[in-house]
């Protein structure tokens, strides 16, 4: 039992549990205190000192973030002291900042901006500190830019790296006024072990990481009258974008998103919730084989658990730490890039349009699809298969620039073909989605019924949990399957990283056996992703996920075998799971990579 | 596996691999080779398993944990204030005269780096320098010429 | 070491050397902890690194907490300009240092204890070895489980900040931590340390042996006992001297100085710059002293002369401390940078004169504001001189 703490802030009384910060306190009685270096998601630093605050008999001003309550304190959050302090910060760290904010990406969306702006800070007193620092940009990584002239050191991007991605891919580097965030040896992010998730971007304060912008080439493409633009959306863009829009988190704006890509200029309107479909027969088929060989055949080698390879920020994880365990991921591609392969192919045959001249777009959640769509391997439709990755952020900007009243806009649905998804394909946007959308597939094709879940749900895979685990008991299996009868089919879900780590060091000691694991680099899956609106927490992420499982519950199709274009393409196109066509285009092979 | 690596395997048998051990790990290798290459940083992150960016970012907190290469005979004359008033900018004088080599550099034998430091704690004796870990005060650009002269023996007879 | 001064009494606590440090332990281990706690406290021993809290307590405090393993660490990472003193407590007397931690340690119920000596002394480790050669056995002799190892710094300032010495220790950027949590609960690898200066071991020990009644014999109220000094500068005669607390600078100046001393520096960069005309108001001591101003000191004294430009001295503490800061907080990395360019601007006249008082009330927010002590007081030389020296500063 925790005693609770009675205190005061500018003279209202509160209680709250001992241990909660004087921050904590005053968030309770709705008072806001300017935080930088604070970060809901993270450990505390106190570094940026922002957040000071005067406590009655203590000279000093004290951080709020970093000072616990204590009995009777008195705290006064707007004293002059506090004021001129606080004005004193924020001037000293944008002398040290490049304030060229109308050039800047997060104009608008910086948090340095808006405390500056709140304290009207038109009359600076000190010495501008960025042109004696010898300032660089790092563009290098098809996904980040890093760029130290805008960086106020508040290590929240270390933190991140380190403690929600077990990467440390950047760390404090230097001292005094040298002390910079830095790669190791300050090379390129895409020279180093960085996966490039962009949890550093959605946790940065300011402009100094941001993800690499492909809006004007899409632009260009969509001007372009030589060009076929077809645009993809992720499932949990629709669970997000609505935030960069004036939305509240959690509205699904679905239909006006297919609205907004079709007023952009977007020649087709595509979903990839379709190939998430489509991995689920590809990936689901290959855990029963690899189930198969391990429980039927009795073959030693073959690697279970098997892991889900959706996550391309998980992908490079494994190829940089675990490369051992490589044989264990899954050969499907994600569903980018399996749209990707089929949009200059299939859907260009299908439309008779040369794929040359197709410009594959797609707007994701994500900045490691950045990345991926630049993979050397990822050319199997004989073209560079995803040509632009935007995330829904940049999707936001684009719709912005074309002047959209998205509020105004009436609800579209997306074009035909491989614009068709299930409610499994919208869930692939959730940590637990694709075990739970594989699950009500891959059950059905073992015995013929439904995964015995009440309305399909299968819940114990979801929610925002580290590491989640089930089991689902296989019986009266159809003959063809006799050999999983019985089989307990153990599986586990982890989100961030850190969590990754976590359950791959368990899995490596020997403490857990699985046959299946989907692990998704972004906490909270997808919709949690580096490509997604600022900024985000847990409660954010929690509304995000409540709208992807609203919107499965709204379809009426929800299982992606049942997708009647799923249906058709293995007609019309692949022949069947794993066919040869298939393993030409829709999956991939894996490389080790240098581990630090 | 080159010299580095091995030296760093038999740092981390030694000392084992808890991140207390990090330090005297960097400071042993920098106590051999004068400096922290990016093998070496690598190779201890490895042992150590935590990220080579934390390693180097650690590294290069602290001043005499090297992460350019120096010269065998790292020189670091003190700046701090009583130095100063006692004659460091002489001091340097004279060791750049003799080493015909800049603050900073390295003389291109590898032999001596000149760098600076701040307080060396014999303010009482100023000014005074470290060359590696042995101590040198009250000095005058005669004696810094003695100094140095006889680790370039020392370096000549080995 | 026997240089004579003309009026202020040396003392030779510290560095007599007649000492069999087994006798005086078995004595301290012969009596209960509260007894030693008790001594320690009536003693009035405060912390002797420069920031002075009462020793007594902080052992207390840690022999309180429930919870192990602990840990005492001696702080021998000594870098405040103008310090030199505990090289020369370890050099000479290093078994009081040594006899200090194991009585702590008795105390608090510690098996493992550190000595963080600075990379720039590591010269003295092998003397240091033989010497905890001699100290272990001792201790096995009168049968307590503690040893202590060397850990060696390996050039940042900052670590001689208490927690950023941990974390030091701990492999890690030597970054000062939130407090609380304090040390005495949550120091070295999270558990409860005592963490001391070289000299209050030392003193430790002599309190031991002589009583905390002859220490209090010295110093003044709120100030007890003697203190090691570093004299360096403009003198005649640098180095180490013991002498009692309390004394005013000018009575420090008139034994010390060269006849021309225009300001001491008290308490190294980051302390206070007295000029002449403070010298007999101002104290040695801890704050709480009725009159005048106290000046809590590490025991740095810098003095200079007229002959010397006070924006020289400035730049260059600026200079140390831009470089020195851990560079996490925001106060203290760029508000160091801030002050340096500032004073150099207002030199060349690209900033007017006015613009020094913007940077005095800079200085009131880094000392507000600073997470640590160093960020807290940085600013201190700048505010002394400033104010003091003003013209020298623009002209």
């Amino acid at each position: 039992m925790s005693n609770t703490i009675n205190l005061s802030i500018n003279g209202i009384a509160v209680s709250v549990e001992e241990g909660k910060t004087i921050l904590e306190a005053a968030q309770k009685l709705h008072i806001n205190i300017p935080t930088l270096c604070y970060h809901k998601d993270l450990c505390i630093a106190g570094n940026c000192r922002v957040c000071v605050v005067e406590q009655a008999g203590v000279d000093r001003l004290v951080a709020s973030c970093a000072t616990p309550v204590s009995e009777g304190m008195e705290i006064n959050t707007n004293s002059l002291k506090v004021r001129n302090c606080r004005k004193h910060i924020i001037e000293l760290l944008l002398a040290e900042h490049n304030e060229e904010c109308t050039k800047c990406y997060r104009n608008g969306h910086c948090e340095l901006q808006s405390i500056a702006a709140d304290l009207q800070i038109t009359n600076p007193d000190f010495i501008d500190l960025v042109p004696d620092k010898n300032y660089s940009i790092d563009s290098y990584s098809p996904s980040i830019e890093k760029d130290d002239s805008k960086c106020i050191r508040c290590q929240r991007c270390v933190r991140t790296c380190a403690e929600i991605q077990s990467v440390g891919a950047i760390a404090v580097a230097h001292k005094g006024a040298e002390m910079k965030i830095s790669t190791f040896f300050n090379q390129p992010l895409n020279e180093v072990v960085c996966t490039n998730c962009g949890q550093c971007i959605v946790h940065c304060p300011t402009g100094a990481l941001v993800e690499k912008s492909y809006v004007e080439q899409v632009w260009d493409a969509i001007a372009d009258p030589e060009k076929h633009v077809v645009v993809q959306t992720a499932p949990a863009v629709r669970v997000g974008l609505g935030e960069e829009l004036g939305f509240e988190a959690g509205t699904r704006v679905t239909s006006r998103m297919v609205a907004a890509l079709r007023r952009l200029g977007f020649d087709s309107v595509l979903d990839t919730d379709f190939t998430a479909d489509l991995t689920i027969m590809e990936e689901g088929t290959e855990l029963l084989m690899r189930l198969k060989a391990a429980l039927f055949d009795d073959n030693p080698d073959v690697a279970l658990p098997m892991a889900t390879s959706c996550s391309p920020g998980w992908v490079k994880y494994i190829e940089h730490k675990y490369p051992q365990y490589l044989p264990n991921l899954s050969t499907c591609k994600s569903p980018q890039q399996m749209f990707g392969a089929l949009a200059k192919t299939y859907y260009a045959k299908n439309i008779d349009v040369n794929p040359a001249n197709i410009v594959s777009v797609s707007i994701m959640p994500c900045t490691a699809k950045k990345y991926e769509a630049n993979r050397p391997e990822m050319k199997d439709s004989g073209f560079k298969d995803v040509d632009f990755v935007l995330t829904t952020r940049e999707l936001a900007v684009m719709i912005k620039q074309a002047g959209i009243e998205f509020d105004q806009l009436n609800e579209e649905n997306y074009d035909s073909i491989m614009g068709i998804g299930s409610g499994a394909g919208v869930i692939f946007g959730a940590t637990g989605g694709v075990m739970e959308a594989a699950l009500r597939t891959a059950y059905e094709i073992v015995t013929g019924r439904e995964v015995p879940f009440n309305n399909l749900e299968i819940k114990p895979v979801r929610g925002l949990a580290g590491v989640k685990e089930a089991v689902v008991l296989i019986e009266n299996v159809r003959p063809e399957w006799n050999f999983l009868e019985g089989v307990e089919l153990k599986c586990a879900i982890t989100n961030g990283l850190e969590n990754a780590h976590q359950l791959m060091e368990a899995i490596e000691r020997g403490d857990r056996y699985y046959h299946f694991i989907e692990i998704m680099a972004c906490p909270g899956g997808c919709l949690g992703g580096g490509g997604q609106p600022f900024p985000v927490d847990n409660e954010i992420r929690q509304k995000r996920m409540d709208a992807i499982y609203s919107e499965d519950l709204s379809l009426t199709l929800r299982k992606s075998h049942e997708n009647p274009e799923i249906t058709q393409i293995y007609e019309e196109f692949l022949g069947k799971p794993l066919s040869h066509k298939s393993h030409e285009l829709l999956h991939t092979s894996y490389v080790k990579r240098q581990p630090y | 596996m080159n010299n580095q690596a091995e030296l760093v395997k038999d740092l981390a048998i030694e000392h084992g691999v808890k991140r207390e051990e990090l330090l005297p790990i960097l400071q042993a290798v920098v106590e051999k080779d004068r400096y922290l290459s990016a093998d070496a940083i690598l190779k201890i992150a490895e042992e150590t398993k935590i990220p080579a960016a934390d390693v180097y970012g650690t590294a290069s907190f602290y001043s005499f944990l090297d992460i350019i290469p120096r010269g065998k005979y790292v020189i670091r004359v003190c700046k701090t204030i009583t130095c100063s008033m006692k004659g460091k900018n002489q001091i340097l004088l004279a060791l750049e005269d003799f080493l015909k080599i800049k603050l900073g550099e390295t003389t291109p034998d590898k032999l001596f780096t000149i760098l600076e430091t701040n307080c060396l704690g014999w303010c009482h004796k100023a000014p005074a320098m470290l060359v590696n870990d042995d101590v040198y005060t009250e000095l005058t650009p005669n004696k810094v010429v003695d100094i140095l002269s006889s680790y370039k023996q020392e370096a000549d007879a080995e | 070491m026997t240089t004579k001064i003309k009026q202020l009494k040396r003392i030779d606590l510290i560095f007599n050397h007649e000492d069999d440090c087994k006798e005086i332990l078995k004595k301290s281990f012969d009596r209960t902890n509260e007894e030693v706690i008790n001594e320690m406290v009536n003693s009035g021993l405060k912390g002797r690194g420069g920031a002075g809290f009462p020793t007594g307590l902080k052992w207390k405090l840690t022999a309180e907490v429930k919870d192990s393993p602990k840990y005492v660490i001696c702080n021998a990472d000594e870098g405040e300009p103008g310090t030199f003193k505990d090289r020369e407590i370890l050099t000479r007397v290093p078994h009081k240092v040594l006899a200090g931690m194991a009585m702590c340690a008795k105390i608090i119920g510690s098996r493992q204890g550190y000595i963080y000596l600075r990379g720039e002394y590591k010269f003295l480790v092998p003397q240091l070895r033989e010497e905890l050669r001699k100290f272990h056995q001792i201790m096995d002799e009168l049968n307590l489980d503690f040893e202590v190892d060397i850990f060696l710094g390996s050039g940042a300032y900052i670590c001689g900040e208490e927690s950023a010495l941990f974390e030091s220790m701990e492999g890690k950027r030597g970054e000062p931590r939130n407090k609380p949590p304090f040390p005495t609960e949550c120091g070295y690898l999270n558990k409860p340390t005592v963490i001391n200066n070289v000299e209050t071991l030392a003193h430790s020990y002599t309190i031991m042996k002589y009583g905390a009644k002859k220490f209090r014999e010295l110093g003044v109220k709120d100030s007890w006992g003697s203190k090691v000094f570093s004299v360096s500068g403009d003198t005649p005669i640098p180095g180490i001297y013991e002498l009692e607390l309390g004394m005013s600078v000018q009575d420090f100046v008139d034994d010390f100085g060269d006849g021309d001393t225009k300001a001491v520096q008290v308490g190294g960069a980051s302390g206070f710059l007295v000029p002449r005309k403070r010298f007999a108001k101002s104290h040695i001591g801890y704050q709480g002293k009725l009159t005048g101003v106290s000046l809590p000191t590490g025991g740095s004294m810098m003095i200079f002369n007229s002959s010397r430009s006070m924006y020289n001295v400035l730049d260059n503490y600026l200079d140390f401390f831009q470089e020195e800061s851990c560079g996490q907080c925001t106060p203290c990395r760029v508000g160091c940078q801030q002050l340096l360019k500032g004073i150099k601007a207002v030199k060349r006249g690209e900033k007017p004169a006015a613009y020094l008082d913007k940077l005095l009330k800079l200085t009131d927010t880094m000392r507000l504001t600073a997470k640590c002590g160093l960020g807290q007081s940085v600013a201190n030389s700048f505010s002394s001189i400033v104010e003091n020296f003003r013209e020298e500063m623009i002209y």
